[in-house]
């Protein structure tokens, strides 16, 4: 297979001592394993993500990642922007798109990026990674790198809001997507495709200024995933990931439950399936262990 | 009453569609609304919104000025882009719930203590002094935004929390000391700035 070259995004929290370093871990050991090379975008900035338009407003919001796109198009000419997380990838593509359509919108976040001596041009692709792995890679691709199958584990596939809407993955549906579900399949363990809360809300961002009702949804979706007999959740999104997992505890004494469900990442269990070790799958970044992973691991 | 408030009343009186329109992230929308519902139903926080989408925009339709801008229903967006994948119409729901957010903000309508505008607002600050967030001191913003005293208070009720995701390396306390940054810091800071004043400009232009 040819090695497949991408211009990185790898946004905030995947940084060092930050909430995802766990998935760009995994992330980059999957890609290792599957012939990706990321060439980071350099000198990145944020994205702003879901929740710095109260701050932010629409062309300082818009200029940000139109400075990522700039940066890409100079240092990684030619390469398809691809990020690992959903608000990054969102912005991102989201700005090239309000730039594409908006003439004056074009000239503006031009005008602002000349400061910093940069030039908009927008013609790069802004991809999701796991649009690589469904519509580059392929499941039986994924299917063929597998050494260690994660048999006998039973997986719900969260994927959430961002990754799904507004643009979601080539023929999937936005109610009902099914490539998670294939993933997890790919890498031998059991999927749950009927698991009702794959694109329930989080309550993302507001996980942190509305914590009452963003926990009540959290709670329905670990739930849901007991229900199926799920022995863990896995996800493509850095903060369904974090909400998911770091908050079972105020769940549990909030409604009394005793949740105590692993939340991973797609490339978490690519990792380990691939066959590597238990930190290049970034298994120590778990704040709730995920026990089954770590057996497969370790053997 | 913000002078610009004032100016915007002047200028639109008899039009708050026509206000929206103009000032608001894809305002020019609204008119599109046929009134089906299906966003309001479709949003996860949709119990909490005093106003649900649907009615807000046919309060838009109705010159409901006050009641739009000074309700909180809108910073109950989750983002989650269900009313967008929905909408029969196409209407960029989420997109225009932030510019009527942001719109009532910046005419200081916005109520005291929204803790969801709150967080954008240090969300937007947080990245602006390094262009990258730094999530060490996003969390002690949120905790210390109502004062020193309720600031121990949240720092010790989540301090379990934050113990978890040390020891999963996925916190650095280091990170209080200057952190993570882009590198051309000053470049960043002025592109912004130039963004922020052709903004402004713009919003003062329709006053």
């Amino acid at each position: 297979m040819a090695k497949i070259e991408l211009s990185f995004y790898p946004g905030c929290s995947s940084q060092k001592g930050a909430t995802s370093s766990n998935y760009l871990v995994s992330a980059q050991t999957m890609c290792e394993e599957l012939d990706i090379q990321l060439n980071e975008i350099p000198d990145w900035n944020c994205c702003g993500a879901s929740i710095g338009y109260g701050g932010g407003g629409e062309l300082p919001r818009l200029a940000l990642s139109a400075r990522n796109i700039a940066l890409s198009e100079e240092h990684n000419a030619g390469q398809e922007i691809v990020a690992t997380c959903a608000a990054c990838w969102l912005s991102t593509r989201e700005a090239k798109e309000r730039l594409h359509e908006d003439e004056q919108m074009f000239k503006d976040a031009n005008a602002a990026l000349s400061e910093a001596g940069l030039k908009y041009k927008g013609e790069s692709n802004v991809r999701h990674m796991v649009e690589v792995l469904v519509e580059d890679i392929g499941f039986d691709t994924i299917k063929s790198k597998v050494k260690k199958p994660l048999e006998g584990i039973k997986i719900a596939g969260y994927v959430g809001c961002q990754t799904n809407r507004p643009f979601g993955i080539a023929g999937e549906s936005f109610e009902n997507p099914q490539y998670l579900d294939r993933i997890v399949e790919s890498v031998g363990a059991e999927s749950i495709p009927t698991y009702e809360k794959k694109v329930q809300c989080c309550g993302g961002a507001l996980a942190f200024s509305e914590p009452e009702k963003s926990q009540e949804m959290i709670k329905g979706i670990i739930e849901a995933a007991y229900d199926n007999g799920a022995d863990m959740i896995v996800t493509p999104c850095p903060l369904c990931q974090a909400n998911v997992e770091i908050y079972q505890d105020n769940i549990n004494e909030t409604y009394g439950t005793k949740f105590n469900m692993p939340v991973v990442y797609y490339s978490t269990l690519m990792s380990v399936a691939f066959g590597r070790n238990a930190t290049d799958a970034a298994l120590n970044g778990q704040v709730i262990p995920a026990k089954k992973l770590e057996e497969i691991a370790n053997k | 009453m913000s002078d610009l408030n004032t100016a915007m009343i002047e200028k639109y009186r008899s039009s708050f569609l026509k206000e929206v329109e103009a000032n608001v992230e894809e305002g020019e929308w609204v008119k599109m609304c046929m009134q089906c519902g299906v966003c309001s139903g479709s949003c996860p926080l949709g119990k909490h919104w005093d106003h649900p989408p649907q009615e807000i925009f046919m309060m838009i339709r109705a010159n409901k000025r006050d009641e739009v801008l000074s309700t909180d229903s809108m910073w109950m967006c989750t983002s989650c882009y269900n009313c967008i994948a929905r909408c029969p119409r196409g209407l960029p729901i989420t997109h225009i719930m932030h510019g009527l957010a942001v719109y009532s903000k910046r005419l200081g309508l916005t109520q005291k203590k929204q803790p969801t505008a709150e967080f954008s607002q240090i969300f937007w600050d947080n990245l602006m002094k390094k262009g990258r967030v730094n999530e060490l001191k996003l969390g002690l913003s949120m905790y210390f935004k109502d004062g020193f005293g309720q600031g121990i208070k949240n720092a010790m009720a989540n301090q379990k929390l934050g113990q978890n995701m040390m020891k999963a390396k996925r916190m650095n306390a280091m990170e209080f000391f200057g952190g993570h940054s882009v590198k051309d810091l000053s470049g960043f800071q002025k592109m912004v700035k130039k963004a922020q004043e052709i903004e402004e400009g713009n919003l003062k232009d329709a006053k």
